[in-house]
């Protein structure tokens, strides 16, 4: 690990200092979104007392009314479902791609490489508008496919460049050798450059998934009805009616979607990160 | 790649049976690559061409014609008296919030990949606000800065910033507005640069800052005059995605101020989405859009500039 490592007391003092003002800076929006989410209404909207104390004792009555009352977890599994069909669509189409930009591609490869990359810097914000004029001309809009066809358009960027890294660090002798042994090319990548690339392709996995859930302009502008909603137009939608925020179910929602996604995430991240190192020292 | 890997590799591309149709690299490459480019073409390239022609005519949500009528769009946005406001709303809002990033970015990354105790708790709590959907985010980012039931006003009038009873409106003045915009964003986007600056800082080699370490160089001569020079690659990419990703970003300020109070907070991404499909005026939102790509053009540029550079070294 490159980072200077303090040794002495008021180095280790510093890093704790740092970790736990970080700590504050980025968690305290879900502590705060926490103790809402087990507040009685009656105690939502007092300012007389700390904020940070419950005056009645905490309920869970707004976490169910979310699950049972609303189409919460019906938002949750057009999520689920956009989410794997994206991914199968992204690994589908740039494994071969990344595999061809590692091994095989000349001057004319690095080209079109360059150009995939750049894909993903055109934002949403200057497709959308034309997208929602196609997704109604193929007879997609309201459904959760239209988000499907359109989701890959900035996944497979960035799960290419990233494969194309993860399989550049695996050696080439080791499919060399496979097609000495009679394979043909594509048996002799199958049989062992993948299962190398497990580890890689499991990363990109999850930044595909997670960055599907990030997207809040597509789903706005291209789904109306809420059965076909994704949890991030569909939450707004249901639970602000006008005026009224039903504060504790909103809270509720984004904390059931945030923590299991950044438990994925904190496992993964170690992985990520040691597989770019991987590739450093081996490279 | 590094030199050993690339002769590696070459030494054993020596002539090759073409036993396979798809053993043949002439063949097997562009095969490999059609399908991504192809689905590329479709949904990213035919969609960016179709705006440059929206936005060079005057094309409505309800109307299926396309006249041409030149600049006269773009005429039309720019005249817009909102249009200096949201453009410079842009600007500031993604200027401010990206330095804060890198600079926030940069400690947090030296501190993640430093051993202490609960780092696998503050790493989770670090990456809560990139895992979060955004618009989802920003709603609690809404009720932490309501303007009577907020915390803060509680710390405030702790402190006596506001007299006892009294509150701060977050939302509702312009200045305070964009400050929590900013805010926002920052604390949205600080995950992900953190993450690649941790990718960045593990790839460079111990022995280079433990050799000066030897030397008698001390903690932070280490830190400017090898680690910091030898992270400033990844520092830049880390800064691009940050821009680009909030330059174009509408998400914080739709669901936090809607571009209020007035639009005080209105950004381009934003008022291209109230235009386009709000309004109806697709063409008018177009324009607006594309106002954007010349910077985005100029990023690109930059980062491939980058790119380019690490390869060679």
């Amino acid at each position: 690990m490159a980072a200077a490592q303090p040794r002495t007391v008021r180095g280790r003092a510093a890093i704790y200092l740092l970790a736990i003002g970080f700590a504050a800076f980025s968690g305290f929006p879900f502590l705060w979104a926490a103790l809402t989410m087990v507040r009685q209404d009656s105690d939502l909207y007092v300012t007389t007392h700390n904020p940070f104390v419950l005056a009645k004792p905490p309920t869970l009555g707004h976490v169910t009314d979310l699950l049972r009352n609303t189409p919460y977890l019906q938002f949750i599994l057009n999520n689920i479902v956009i989410g794997l069909a994206t991914v199968v669509i992204t690994l589908a189409l740039s494994l071969p791609a990344a595999y061809a930009l590692a091994r095989l591609s000349g001057r004319w490869g690095e080209k079109v490489g360059i150009a995939i990359f750049l894909t993903y810097l055109v934002p949403p914000t200057l497709l959308f508008l034309p997208l929602s004029r196609l997704i109604t001309v193929i007879g997609l809009q309201d459904s959760i496919w239209s988000l499907v066809v359109v989701y890959p358009g900035f996944t497979i960027p960035l799960s290419t460049w990233l494969l194309m890294g993860f399989l550049r660090s695996i050696p080439r002798d080791i499919e060399e050798q496979a097609q000495v042994d009679g394979y043909s090319r594509l048996g002799a990548v199958v049989r062992t450059v993948f299962p190398l690339a497990l580890p890689g392709i499991f990363t990109v996995v999850v930044f595909t998934f997670t960055l599907t859930m990030q997207d809040f302009i597509y789903a706005l502008a291209f789904i109306s009805s809420s059965s076909s909603m994704t949890v991030s137009v569909g939450v707004p939608t249901v639970l602000i009616r006008g005026d009224v925020f039903y504060w504790q179910s909103l809270m509720a929602s984004a904390i059931i979607v945030a923590i299991p996604v950044a438990l994925l995430y904190n496992v993964f991240l170690g992985r990520f990160i040691r597989g770019f190192t991987l590739g450093a020292v081996k490279g | 790649m590094t030199v050993a890997q690339r002769s590696a590799g070459e030494i054993t591309m020596g002539p090759r049976r073409e036993r396979y149709l798809l053993d043949r690299e002439r063949l097997l490459g562009p095969a490999l690559m059609a399908p991504a480019v192809v689905y590329l073409i479709l949904v990213v390239g035919y969609p960016l061409v179709l705006a440059f022609l929206y936005a060079f005519s005057d094309v409505t949500t309800g109307s299926q014609s396309l006249h041409f009528v030149g600049f006269q769009t773009f005429v039309a946005a720019v005249k817009d008296p909102v249009f200096l406001t949201t453009l410079r709303n842009t600007f500031v809002f993604t200027a401010i919030s990206q330095a804060l990033v890198v600079i926030l970015s940069t400690v947090l990354a030296f501190v993640l990949t430093a051993n202490f105790h609960g780092r696998w708790f503050v790493r989770f709590l670090v990456l809560l606000p990139w895992t979060t959907p955004v618009a989802l985010s920003a709603v609690i980012w809404l009720w932490m800065l309501d303007s009577i039931f907020s915390p803060f006003d509680w710390f405030a009038q702790l402190l006596g910033i506001v007299p006892p009873g009294g509150h701060i409106v977050f939302l509702g003045q312009s200045d305070l507005a964009m400050g929590s915009v900013i805010a926002l964003q920052t604390w949205r986007i600080l995950p992900l640069a953190t993450v690649i600056l941790m990718a960045g800082l593990s790839a460079i080699p111990a022995e280079v800052s433990d050799a000066a370490e030897v030397d008698g160089a001390g903690f932070w001569r280490r830190l400017f005059g090898i680690t910091l020079p030898l992270l400033s690659p990844v520092m830049t990419v880390a800064l691009l995605f940050g821009i680009v990703f909030t330059f174009t970003d509408m998400a914080a300020v739709f669901v936090l101020t809607g571009g209020g109070p007035g639009n005080a907070t209105q950004v381009l991404a934003s008022w291209a989405f109230y235009k386009g499909i709000s309004g109806g005026n697709l063409a008018v939102g177009a324009a607006d859009a594309l106002i954007m790509f010349p910077v985005l053009l100029g990023l690109a540029v930059i980062l491939l500039r980058i790119a380019s550079r690490a390869e060679v070294s």
